[in-house]
């Protein structure tokens, strides 16, 4: 089947199967941000924004998207400027969730969240196995403006 | 110093960060068959027979690979130094399969839907067997899981296959039981410790072409490319030179790609069509078909005299290698090699045990390989023996703990699957590392315990750790270095980074001998066609000894550098130094800058390619320190741990990147806290493993860490590049004594199984 | 995996009922559980442009269309402030932000999953069920009654003066619930129990015992011990029932501890 999707502002057509996943789909379509960690919603690593919110594309039906909007980590300006923060701490090792990461951390900007607990809570959903996490918190903070 | 001990970003960050296309499956040839592997449903069967021709029919399928298309050449898929300390007892395919998930047949076709059409439609016949699945019971259990005669060892490793052993060892210094007699106070314990996953995230990927020589090209998410292109040649009878391994970037591996586990099949299809082939493992293939760390069982005792002096330690283990001997024998010995030295002054210490087949999951390597379990053993039964003694455990082992300068007659017994060297500890800030992280977590004040309310109690656990720098006399790494005209570098070597960041450390080490900036280094590792050899990254072997080779290359480019420099001023080699920018005369003013040396070595006078090598192998392998403090909360009436604080202390020598030896540190940390706490392993009854997601394999998530503090002692290691150890391991080991002794300390309950859930503290606490 | 033959996204209940009636269909709600099935369906009905993603406020009650998703208990004014934030404290436990964002109401209650933390929260609210065929049923019953191949319309919420609170027990924060407490103090308490790991279940015993005799701290422990002896636990992947039962007591005293 057929889908019409705005991915990164740009208006696309996409050819489909209707049992696709959006993550495949992504992939397929060159958006290799997009990364498979676990398959089970758990990981975070493939979250794009559905419609301007942070959702697991793993999770997706890619036939939900049609008459939809996708921004993956590719179309978000933000990304850089964070992924530069993450760089200074050394917070990336091997980098496999850090499009995810990024992606929910941008979002979270536009809460203008204040304190780090809160921003931790969001970012729940976002593991990583390499950092222990304390590097990213170095970084989030520092982008968010809040308090580590 | 000036490029070494600079935070700076690593080299391949923001590609990383902003998800270009550079891993396995980004990069793998468009039009790449794909791969899928039938999976046994049984723990133990014979496969009678395997009618694919239904599957065959499918639309799309282009080849179904089974056992009997395939050479049986026996090999290990451990990616060790060769010989290799692991038997020889695994097949592409074989007609046993050993456990449930093992490989029954490859199918490749044009696209997932095909492929997994194809899978359902293959129908087996097996001959099943009863599995053993306690690994308490394998020896002599009636099954035996490699009765196959092809199986074997390559050296002397204690092999005895129709008993079910992988390998075993003992050594024993003193006289233990003559020592035990003179002591005053002795404990004994038993541990378990569990099957730990290693949830790199991003999943083994291998894909494969033939190049236009027809030489088979690997692109594989391996730590050991070399290992890879030695195993598939051995596996498949094709010489070495027909082979190229390709190591892109990889999304973690923690030793869970330290051997081969998608490469053979992708290979077979590729060798079988000519077409290039991929298979990018789905998260339960990984969690049930590649590897999980060894569980074990120890036994230990401890002696001490009442002047609070340890004087022996017994430990008896056995180790599960599940269906495959994978790494069997070195983590075992690890467990005894990578603790015992820490107290060098008993008078007695012995290491006996056996590792033993199952019908699980394989075992292999795993960060901490094989310390953390014998850490975890040994260092809760430190604590049992100073309560015992009536001593504050931490003074205990200040009083009993290796110093600078000293040795320990294990260092020489005990090597990685061989004798090891003998060795004085030339840097050890232990006691350093104990005295700050006693301050930070403020022991005096917190020790043993502090209630906080009627339910909730707080108390403070510590261990101390060690690990190596590579493995002595076995582990080569080399490096080339070539002068480009406009004065930069390429640094090739077969290092190979897992994001670890070990591009940038030893492109740091090559422009700190050539005092130029890191960003004038341009780095190219892991391709077995480009780079020079190297093991690969295991055993925390990179920065030390992949180091040492690119400090050794550098030092020569230098000279070079000086002597083409020298000839081009028309002055004498010992009248001119070079300074990163310049050639120039010591005591004058002739000068010529590097860059113009460059072009004209290129283009005009002289010509030539200014380039050199050098090799390194660790005669040493000298020991990373640390002490973690963990301060815990435990609720005990629902028996939930908190961690609130863990402090870790490292001595790893020289932090050539400051930075990324602190990630690495909480890296480490974080994944021995979830072993602690978290990472539970359940089976089915008749062997399947159900933990096998990430909803039901929980890894610590962010806020489930506490607060982690990380902080290094000024140390220097004397045989370092620039006085570097290593640091990718150390950090794993302390977490779960340091945890098991904090929650004894708040409420006086020993866990010794891991994961210490709240399940067993509240039944303990009943 | 799962897989349809087609997917089709109706603009009305109406039309999404009678795709469900007439075909081998499946609901999508949030997805997110059903997608992990192994399963062939014919039809796939998403009911995303449905129109039933609204969220009233009325003076006595709060109606949550079923494709609301939990987040909105995060973020939405109306529901983040029902019961002082009660719901909003639940939600925000609950698996990841990004899930939240997709996990519907209706796909949380439609199917009973026995580890919800959000089935147990709402079972001491008063909280009616509105099946588009069968119309409206309260959530206590309707955890109680076999439904087939109907549609979950909305969940209306009775707005009322009531002090709630919600425990529950995990091991890694980030994981489902080993055991879930919810309890309710209104004119009356309610106290139920969840992730057992069957469904919810009111503590009947136990509230009437506490209803007959008075919140005290004496009743109340007596009250969680005879909550712990109703409720049926059971073992499973996460934990035994063994554990359950210690800990639910402990669970339930806390609680209403805290509502008293
Ligand atoms: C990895 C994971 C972890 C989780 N952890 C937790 C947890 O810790 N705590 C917790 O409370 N919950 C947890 N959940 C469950 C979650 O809250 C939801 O209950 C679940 O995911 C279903 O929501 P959904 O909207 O995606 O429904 P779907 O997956 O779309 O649907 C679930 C079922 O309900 C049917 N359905 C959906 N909507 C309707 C409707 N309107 N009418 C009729 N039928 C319908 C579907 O056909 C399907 O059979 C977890 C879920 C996942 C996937
Ligand atoms: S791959 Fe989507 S959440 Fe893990
Ligand atoms: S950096 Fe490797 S998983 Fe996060």
């Amino acid at each position: 089947m057929k889908i019409k999707v705005i991915i990164n502002g740009e208006k696309k057509v996409l050819d489909i199967e209707p049992h696709e996943i959006l993550l495949d789909v992504l992939r397929r379509y060159g958006y290799y941000s997009v990364r498979r960690g676990c398959d089970t919603g758990m990981c975070g690593i493939c979250t794009v924004l559905f419609d301007g919110k942070p959702v697991p594309s793993c999770s997706v039906f890619a036939a939900r998207a049609d008459g939809h909007e996708i921004t993956t980590l590719e179309g978000l300006p933000e990304a850089k400027e964070f992924a530069e923060l993450l760089a200074e701490e050394g917070a990336d090792q091997c980098g496999y969730c850090s499009p995810g990461l990024i992606v929910n951390t941008v979002y979270l900007k536009k809460l203008k969240i204040k304190k780090m607990d809160e921003a931790k809570i969001k970012l729940i959903g976002n593991l990583c196995r390499c950092t222990g996490y304390e590097g990213q918190h170095r970084a989030i903070a520092k982008f968010l403006g809040v308090e580590k | 110093m000036k490029e070494v001990t600079r935070k700076i970003p690593k080299k391949d960050a923001l590609g990383l960060l902003l998800g270009k296309p550079v891993y396995t499956d980004d990069i793998a040839p468009e039009n790449s068959l794909i791969v899928k592997i039938l999976r046994s449903p049984h723990a133990f069967a014979r496969i009678k027979n395997i009618d694919t021709s239904e599957a065959e029919k499918i639309e799309g399928i282009e080849c179904i690979i089974t056992h009997l298309d395939l050479p049986r050449n026996p090999i290990t898929r451990a990616g060790q130094g060769y010989p290799e300390p692991s038997p020889h007892d695994w097949y592409i395919l074989d007609e046993y399969v050993r456990y449930v998930g093992d490989e029954v047949a490859i199918i490749a076709g044009k696209n997932e839907q095909c492929v997994e059409e194809a899978l359902q439609k293959i129908k087996v016949e097996y001959e099943i067997f009863e599995p053993v699945l306690d690994f308490e019971k394998a020896e002599d259990h009636p099954s035996i899981i490699h009765p196959e005669k092809e199986s074997h060892p390559m050296f002397e490793i204690g092999f005895d296959a129709e008993k079910n052993i992988a390998a075993s060892y003992e050594m024993e210094i003193g006289n233990i039981e003559e020592e035990l007699k003179n002591c005053d106070v002795v404990v004994h314990q038993r541990y378990y410790t569990q099957a730990q996953a290693h949830v790199a995230f991003e999943p083994h990927t291998a894909a494969s072409y033939l190049d236009m020589h027809g030489r088979l090209v690997i692109i594989s998410s391996t730590q050991v490319p070399f290992h890879v292109r030695r195993i598939i040649a051995e596996a498949f009878g094709l010489p070495i030179k027909d082979i190229r391994v390709i190591k892109p970037r990889i999304g973690g591996g923690f030793g869970g790609k330290q051997a081969i586990h998608g490469e053979p099949f992708v290979a077979a299809v590729t060798l079988k069509t000519g077409k290039p082939a991929k298979i990018v493992y789905t998260r339960q293939e990984v969690f049930e078909a590649t590897y999980t760390r060894h569980p074990m069982r120890y036994d230990i005792t401890l002696g001490a005299t009442k002047d609070g002096k340890l004087k022996v330690i017994d430990m008896q283990g056995l180790s599960d290698t599940g269906a495959y001997g994978e790494h069997a024998l070195t983590t075992f010995m690890v467990a005894g090699s990578k603790t015992l030295p820490l107290y060098n002054k008993v008078s007695a210490v012995r290491f006996t045990g056996k590792v033993v087949y199952t019908n699980k999951v394989p075992a292999g390597a795993f960060r901490g390989y094989g310390a953390i379990q014998g850490n975890f053993a040994l260092e809760s039964t430190i604590d049992m023996l100073a309560e015992k003694l009536g001593m504050d455990p931490v003074e205990f082992r200040k009083k009993n703990m290796i110093a600078e300068g000293e040795t320990s007659p294990i260092f020489k017994i005990m090597g990685e699957g061989r004798e090891g060297v003998e060795m004085f500890v030339r840097s050890c800030k232990l006691n350093e590392c104990v005295e700050e992280g006693m301050k930070l977590i403020n022991w005096k004040e917190k020790y043993p315990r502090v209630k906080i309310s009627e339910t909730k109690i707080r108390g403070v656990g510590m261990a101390i750790a060690m690990q190596g720098s590579g493995i002595a006399n076995i582990d080569m790494g080399a490096a080339i270095l070539k002068l480009n005209d406009d004065g930069s570098f390429n640094l090739l070597i077969g290092a190979t980074d897992l994001g670890t960041g070990s591009d940038t450390i030893l492109a740091q080490i090559a422009a700190e001998v050539l005092n130029v900036p890191t960003e004038n280094i341009i780095v190219y590792s892991s391709d077995t066609d480009l780079t020079p050899f190297d093991v690969g990254a295991y055993a925390s072997s990179t920065t030390y000894v992949s180091g040492n080779a690119v400090k050794r290359a550098a030092e020569k480019m230098k000279k070079l550098i000086i002597k083409e420099g020298a000839r081009k001023l028309g002055i004498e080699e010992s009248k001119v130094d070079f300074d990163g920018n310049y050639i120039y005369e010591i005591n004058g003013d002739k000068k010529l800058p590097l860059k113009e040396l460059a072009t004209v070595l290129y283009y005009t006078e002289n010509q030539k390619q200014l380039i050199t090598d050098a090799s390194y192998v660790g005669e040493e392998s000298p020991p990373p320190f640390m002490a973690g403090f963990a301060e815990v909360e435990v609720d005990i009436e629902t028996g939930k741990v908190k961690l609130i604080n863990y402090v870790a202390v490292v001595d790893c020598g020289t932090t050539i990147n400051p930075n990324l030896a602190k990630i690495q540190v909480e890296g480490g940390l974080v994944q021995g806290i979830g072993m602690t706490l978290f990472e539970d392993v359940k089976y089915s009854p008749n062997g399947k493993l159900l933990t096998n997601n990430l909803m039901h394999y929980k890894i610590p998530s962010r806020l489930d860490i506490g607060n982690i503090i990380v902080k290094f002692a000024e140390s220097y290691e004397p045989t370092g590049p620039f006085g570097a150890k290593s640091v990718a391991e150390i950090g794993i080991d302390t977490p779960p004594a340091a945890i098991a002794n904090a929650i004894y300390n708040a409420v006086g309950i020993r866990i010794t199984s891991l994961p210490i859930t709240p399940e067993k503290i509240l039944m303990s606490l009943k | 995996m799962l897989s349809f033959k087609s997917y089709i996204k109706p603009k009305n209940i109406k039309e999404a009922y009678d795709l469900l009636q007439n075909n081998n269909a499946e609901i999508i709600g949030g997805a997110t559980f059903l997608r992990l099935s192994n399963r062939k369906v014919d039809l796939a009905i998403d009911l995303i442009d449905a129109g039933l993603d609204y969220i009233k406020d009325t003076e006595e009650n709060v109606e949550i269309g079923s494709m609301v998703t939990i987040s909105e208990f995060e973020e939405n004014p109306i529901l983040s402030n029902l019961f002082n934030g009660y719901l909003k404290n639940v939600a925000e436990t609950i698996l990841s932000f990004q899930m939240r964002n997709i996990i519907t109401i209706g796909g949380t209650l439609y199917p009973k999953y026995g580890f919800s933390d959000l089935i147990t929260a709402l079972l001491v609210l008063n909280t009616d069920i509105y099946l588009y065929h069968s119309g409206k049923i309260s959530l206590e019953e309707y955890l109680k009654t076999k439904v087939h191949k109907d549609i979950l319309e909305k969940i209306v919420i009775k707005k009322e003066k009531l002090k709630a609170t919600f425990h529950y027990i995990r091991n890694s924060e980030y994981d489902f619930s080993i055991l879930n407490v919810a309890v309710s103090k209104g004119k009356k308490v309610k106290i139920a129990v969840g992730a057992r790991p069957g469904v919810a279940t009111l503590a009947y015993k136990a509230m009437e015992y506490l209803n007959k005799n008075g919140l005290n701290e004496n009743n109340i422990k007596e009250a969680a011990k005879i909550a712990a002896e109703e409720i049926v636990f059971a073992d499973d992947i996460k934990t035994s029932k063994e554990y359950r039962k210690v800990v639910c007591e402990a669970l339930v005293r806390r609680a209403l501890l805290e509502v008293m």
